[in-house]
């Protein structure tokens, strides 16, 4: 293999990479808050990306993105207040259940309202067949709007869990919801807000890799499968870990075509998420130790 | 007291009448198992939609053979079991006269032994060339074959000089049968494959995949998928600067692809049916005035753009009346025996010419070789 195919296999990596990590951040962050997985997670991804292609359709463009995260954002908050709210408190598995309800239900109605065609936002810079040249290596602008979107989320994220009273909170409610609320935090409105965020981040996300991966109304579950390994893989709950799993998988699908027919490339992320659940269920950055607190 | 019962009697009476009236003119039931949503959805809406419209027009008309059609459409989400599950339904249950569909190869071979075994006309609205042949007695197909696609590529390839070609096709029925064809076609033609990729119907990014393909130093990459990686495929070529011209199979037939995929579209060459270019055709054409009809009662209705891909299902109904009203009864085999001395029906695919040993009735020249200019489908030659 000469390096500008090698190059070329890495850049290909990070571009699966990164769409994979945006995804796995908005698991992270109601597994932050209320100790659940969301699979409901895909389809607020798809529910942003469509949002925004509708939008921009008169509007311009940054409007239309961020008018489409805020839509997305108050429909987090009202499956939380429909569906999870009212539950005293429900058990992991039920919790399960319903958001595997709530991700059909959001589907079929994504069906209703745009119908079965493929989407796309326009590329953000230049066309779809533009590419920044680096030596013998193409890159989409594109890409690199993902990366930088995601990083600057990850960072927004880990600065508002650690430095904001708010995200302290949330997870002082995901530690122990009981003495949270001995300490006054309402925690049902935490995990209102942990939806409403992560649904805003997951419509970032659905915005910004559209245009790469366009969007159809049943495009956010295959994203949530490859998320959910991303955040397994990182340790659920780490945001910036889950970066570090995303490229980890991206790269190694990118360089599984070298050597296997790219039909098997499926097989390495479900491989790889039954190797770490059996070997290391704490995920390759986290602790070993503190999962053994967790649930779940 | 009296008075009473023979009222009841002569409601009866009436009853049974009007019930007697009925079943003469009892609808002709007409199944179809159609992909309306999943990862199919852009064929089985369309050919849905289609139906809806065709049954409806021909009601109006007085139906056939004075006797009105009963549509029931069975969404498959182009799940092979579920097609299996609807057929079974469709012929025990609602025991139609015959079946419209499936939209993929995949369901299509699913089905085929079924509506076989069970005597049921199949009208399939997938392309794959193994629905035909070898030849069942009660299969049909109306797309046209996808060895007639690869071999009008091939005839393009050789005009233009190339020679070795890289090959991505998806991991579907349509994928793999067209894969076949062309590993199967390409020596005849003078054609080398320097690569050949197998990806994931689900795939939302290609660039490693291209990236193989173009290493392997091919002078033109061809792709065979019906999904969204498509369109994916050629933007991601394009991206890492494979400047060569890029084949697609006659699934790329829809214009959604092409806004998708903006200006990496540009310059696609594929095989199609003449629909998507039916407003310039020459009127010489004997398919023009149908096409341009179809194009129109559809767009106006449904407010999109007509696809080949509901033109499968409009040929399917088309066949299916005028062997009833040529055959001049509702009986399964004298249909059947009908559809395969059917000569000459102009469709929105071609012209179809059945006979025992061609189910299909269309050939290589119900394609014509287009490109995408300014994001619309042109004829080449134009």
């Amino acid at each position: 293999m000469n390096p500008d195919l090698f190059f070329q296999y890495v850049v290909a990596g990070i571009t699966y990479g990164t769409i994979y990590a945006v995804v796995a951040i908005g698991f992270n962050i109601i597994y932050n808050a209320t100790g659940i997985i969301n699979f409901a997670q895909g389809e607020f991804v798809m529910l942003g990306g469509m949002t925004a292609v509708t939008l921009s359709r008169f509007l311009p463009l940054p409007v239309a993105i961020l008018g489409a995260v805020a839509v997305t954002t108050v429909i987090g908050a009202v499956i939380d207040i429909l569906f999870i709210r009212w539950l005293r408190g429900p058990s992991v598995l039920r919790m399960i259940i319903i958001t595997i309800g709530v991700s059909i239900l959001v589907r079929e109605a994504a069906l209703h309202v745009w119908g079965e065609s493929v989407r796309a936002l326009p590329y953000f810079t230049g066309t779809s067949v533009t590419s920044i040249k680096m030596g013998n290596v193409y890159i989409s602008p594109q890409v690199l709007w993902v990366v930088g979107v995601s990083a600057v989320a990850v960072v927004a994220l880990s600065a508002f869990f650690n430095y904001t009273m708010l995200g302290r909170q949330m997870r002082a409610c995901a530690a122990n919801r009981d003495a949270a609320r001995l300490c006054g935090i309402s925690a049902k409105n935490m995990v209102t807000l942990s939806f409403m965020l992560s649904a805003g981040i997951g419509a970032i996300g659905g915005a910004v890799v559209c245009p790469i991966t366009y969007v159809q109304y049943d495009s956010g579950t295959p994203l949530a499968i490859k998320g959910f390994t991303v955040a397994i893989l990182g340790g659920i709950g780490n945001s910036a870990a889950a970066v570090g799993a995303g490229m980890i998988l991206g790269i190694l699908e990118s360089f599984s075509i070298w050597v296997l027919p790219a039909a098997y490339k499926e097989v390495i992320s479900i491989s790889l998420l039954l190797l770490i659940l059996f070997i290391r269920p704490s995920g390759i950055f986290g602790s070993a130790e503190e999962a053994r607190l967790k649930e779940f | 007291m009296r008075r009473k019962r023979g009222f009841i009697c002569a409601i009866v009476a009436l009853a049974l009448l009007v019930g007697a009236g009925v079943q003469a003119a009892d609808p002709i039931k007409v199944g179809a198992i159609l992909s309306v949503t999943g990862p199919a959805s852009f064929l089985g809406a369309p050919e849905a939609k289609t139906l809806e419209m065709l049954v409806e027009e021909q009601n109006k008309k007085g139906g056939v053979l004075g006797r009105k059609i009963e549509l029931i459409v069975k969404d498959s989400g182009a799940s092979p079991e579920k097609a299996f599950s609807f057929a079974k339904q469709l012929m025990e249950e609602d025991k139609v006269f015959a079946i419209i569909g499936p939209s993929t190869s995949g369901e299509t071979m699913k089905i085929k032994g079924v509506a076989e075994v069970g005597k049921t006309i199949l009208l399939s609205c997938a392309a794959a060339e193994v629905i035909v042949n070898p030849v069942a007695k009660y299969v049909f197909k109306t797309p046209q074959k996808d060895s007639d696609a690869v071999v009008k590529i091939f005839q393009q390839m050789k005009t233009m000089k190339i020679s070795k070609i890289g090959v991505l096709s998806s991991n579907t029925g349509f994928g793999k049968a067209g894969e076949e064809q062309i590993m199967k076609l390409a020596p005849e033609h003078g054609i080398t494959v320097l690569a050949s990729e197998v990806y994931d119907k689900a795939a939302s990014d290609l660039t490693a995949e291209v990236t193989k393909v173009k290493a392997a130093g091919v002078e033109a990459i061809l792709n065979w998928s019906i999904e969204p990686a498509q369109a994916i495929v050629i933007k991601n070529a394009r991206q890492i600067g494979f400047k060569g011209p890029i084949f697609q199979s006659h699934g790329f037939g829809n214009i959604k692809y092409v806004e998708a995929a903006g200006e990496a579209a540009e310059g696609v060459l594929f095989p199609a049916g003449r629909l998507l270019v039916a407003d310039v055709l020459p009127n010489s054409n004997p398919q023009k005035a149908l096409l341009v009809k179809y194009k129109k009662d559809y767009e106006s209705r449904y407010k999109e753009e007509a696809s080949t891909f509901g033109g499968h299902a409009y040929d399917a109904f088309l066949i299916l009346v005028k062997a009833i009203e040529k055959a001049g009864k509702v009986d399964m085999d004298a249909v059947r025996a009908t559809i395969e001395q059917l000569t000459g029906v102009v469709g929105t695919g071609g012209v179809f010419n059945f006979s025992t040993t061609d189910h299909n009735g269309l050939n290589i020249d119900a394609f014509e070789m287009l490109t995408v200019r300014k994001g619309k489908f042109v004829p080449l030659a134009n």
